[in-house]
């Protein structure tokens, strides 16, 4: 196939057993280069799982995951990130004593090889500090680069969240619910910050707001119970009757009785 | 583009020395000369100063909490003692071996503190520091045992400078070594490498997930403590001429901790300025009530805490409406 040699991420068959459950079930997912791509699924899918199956966090029971043509699978968390495995939090996770400036300046410098250099200033270099001025303009944070990070409105920390990410240079970056919890205020320069990152970033969005899967996604993959339900481009996932019975609470019915309340 | 003055490039700078420090370090280096007759307490004021500063880099900046640093301490004091009595009188030397013995054994225990939660690690690090003092208790062959190591004597410094009875030729010794650590820690905090330190500091989940070798980089900034630590140790060791248990004693890993409570941690001045603190009122309460000057210490420990810092040492705030916040120490 053509599409072969633009894969950047392929995870293949994929299994993660805690004991006698199956959190993730054979699961295959294929990114291609520059992907615009949602993982969405019912609470308990196994998403969070796979996220972290992806990143290195756990390690799989069975299967393999290949970015770039090389298997990673046996590599540590900090060593996919070197390679271009990155991933942003659902609940941001800053550096809440630095401000913004200094955050991604650490975040460039250590992943530019600078990370363990300690007789230098953090600002001695100035390709690190240009890229963190394209970063914080990118993001709208050069209003508040000098502030610490803790005292930040909400939108401006879900902003840096993401900044943070592809300060990494990430060749596929995971956005966990990069919108959740955003004030409605806030909310449109978030989303227009996530249409606008870079093409050749390929993007594994997974979310639950519709909206913005819809309006982001150009393919996407249906889990439920840690199996694919199924793949397809939006239209046709948003015409699926199994994606619409799921969503409906009709299959699944032990994970679906109590949880929908929240 | 908004109205802040500084450019991005101005702001990360952080390490650069102001006017003010260039005068405080004149002063410090100035003290022992102009108050002769104290140099014997600024030369224990500068050991102290630079223990806390040894601590502040893993308490401060990394996170670590110990209550078992007097084990470097100690390890420094013993082997630049040992040295100076069994092989050679150079005080630098008998520095440098100090450092050596201090940071392996940093470099050592450094596998301890990579994983558990701080209580944990709170135990281990204590731990690790009673065994150590009971190691120099029964080698007393080598330490002397509970007399404590004796017959220390140093030869003169860089060949010329001998110690004199004083403490002048100490303090200034004291008071040097301090200040070129110093200047090595400002680079070191300052720097790339201390950044993913603050990093690991605020957020060990985020710093991993950015990349950042998190085990790698604690188990060097603990060895790098620990060789300050030892350094402090033998400046002490060197100066008084003596070693004893007590330099590993709970007691002394306690006080450091207390000095940076006093002083602040994450802040490099925080050491200096909380062994000052420190020392000069243990000297000065000590003086009037020799017996009960624990009471006072704990009395302002509790004053300082509960009060807060940065309102005691503004008193103009006291009163009136909250004044504007000033700028935070940042070293």
């Amino acid at each position: 196939m053509s599409t072969e040699t633009s894969t950047v991420l392929a995870a293949q068959g994929l299994v993660m057993k805690f004991g006698g459950i199956t959190a993730t079930n054979n699961v295959t997912l294929n990114l291609h280069k520059g992907a615009r791509h949602a993982l969405i699924g019912p609470n308990g899918a196994g998403k969070t799982t796979l996220i972290n199956l992806l990143t290195g966090v756990l390690q799989p029971t069975s299967g393999k995951i290949v970015l770039e043509g090389q298997d990673i699978t046996d590599l540590a968390p900090h060593q996919r990130v070197r390679r271009g495995m990155v991933r942003t939090f659902q609940i941001n996770q800053l550096f809440d004593t630095l401000t913004p400036l200094e955050t991604l300046a650490m975040v460039v410098s250590q992943h530019r090889g600078l990370g363990g250099k300690w007789w230098q200033s953090l600002g001695a270099r100035s390709n690190v500090v240009e890229r963190c001025e394209q970063l914080l303009e990118q993001f709208h944070l050069t209003s508040v680069m000098g502030q610490e990070t803790r005292v930040m409105a909400y939108g401006k920390r879900r902003l840096l969240e993401i900044a943070i990410a592809l300060a990494c240079e990430p060749r596929v970056l995971l956005l966990d619910e990069p919108v959740a919890g955003v004030p409605a205020g806030e909310r449109e320069e978030l989303l227009q910050t996530v249409a606008a990152l870079p093409a050749d970033v390929s993007i594994l969005l997974i979310e639950h707001d519709m909206d913005l899967v819809f309006s982001f996604a150009k393919r996407m993959t249906v889990l439920v119970n840690g199996t694919v339900l199924t793949e397809g481009d939006p239209e046709q996932i948003a015409n699926d009757p199994q994606v619409k019975a799921v969503y409906l609470g009709h299959e699944a019915p032990q994970a679906g009785t109590g949880g929908q309340h929240g | 583009m908004n109205a802040s003055k500084m450019t991005a490039g101005a702001m990360l700078q952080a390490g650069r020395w102001r006017w003010w420090e260039v005068v405080l370090w004149a002063v410090a280096l100035a003290s022992p000369w102009a108050l002769s007759s104290h140099s014997l307490i600024i030369n224990e004021i500068a050991i102290l100063a630079l223990f806390a500063l040894s601590l502040d880099l893993i308490l401060g900046y990394s996170g670590i909490v110990s209550l078992g640093h007097a084990a470097f301490f100690g390890m420094g004091a013993y082997s630049a003692a040992l040295f100076s009595k069994l092989v050679m009188p150079d005080p630098l030397v008998g520095l440098a071996v100090g450092i050596a013995f201090a940071t392996v054994l940093g470099a050592v225990c450094s596998v301890t503190i990579l994983r558990g939660t701080d209580l944990t690690r709170l135990m281990v690090t204590l731990g690790v520091g009673l065994i150590l003092m009971e190691l120099a208790n029964k080698l007393d062959w080598l330490t002397g045992g509970a007399d404590g190591l004796q017959g220390v004597v140093m030869g003169p410094l860089l060949g010329r400078f001998e110690f004199d009875l004083q403490g002048q030729t100490a303090a200034w010794y004291s008071l040097t070594v301090l200040l070129l650590l110093f200047i090595l820690a400002k680079r070191f905090v300052n720097s790339p490498f201390g950044s993913t330190l603050k990093a690991i500091r605020d957020n060990r989940l985020r710093a991993m997930a950015i990349g950042i070798p998190v085990s790698q980089r604690l188990a060097v900034v603990y060895t790098v403590a620990a060789g300050a630590a030892g350094a402090a140790g033998a400046l002490l060791a060197q100066t008084t001429g003596f070693a004893s248990l007590d330099l590993f004693e709970f007691h002394r890993s306690a006080d450091v901790m207390l000095v940076l409570v006093i002083g602040g941690t994450g802040w490099l001045y925080g050491g200096v300025a909380g062994a000052l603190v420190f020392k000069v009122m243990q000297d000065t309460i000590s003086a009037i009530t020799p017996q009960y000057w624990t009471f006072w210490i704990g009395l302002f420990l509790v004053v300082l805490v509960l009060v807060g810092r940065e309102r005691l040492v503004r008193p103009w705030t006291w009163f009136g409406r909250k004044a504007s916040k000033t700028e935070g120490g940042q070293a």
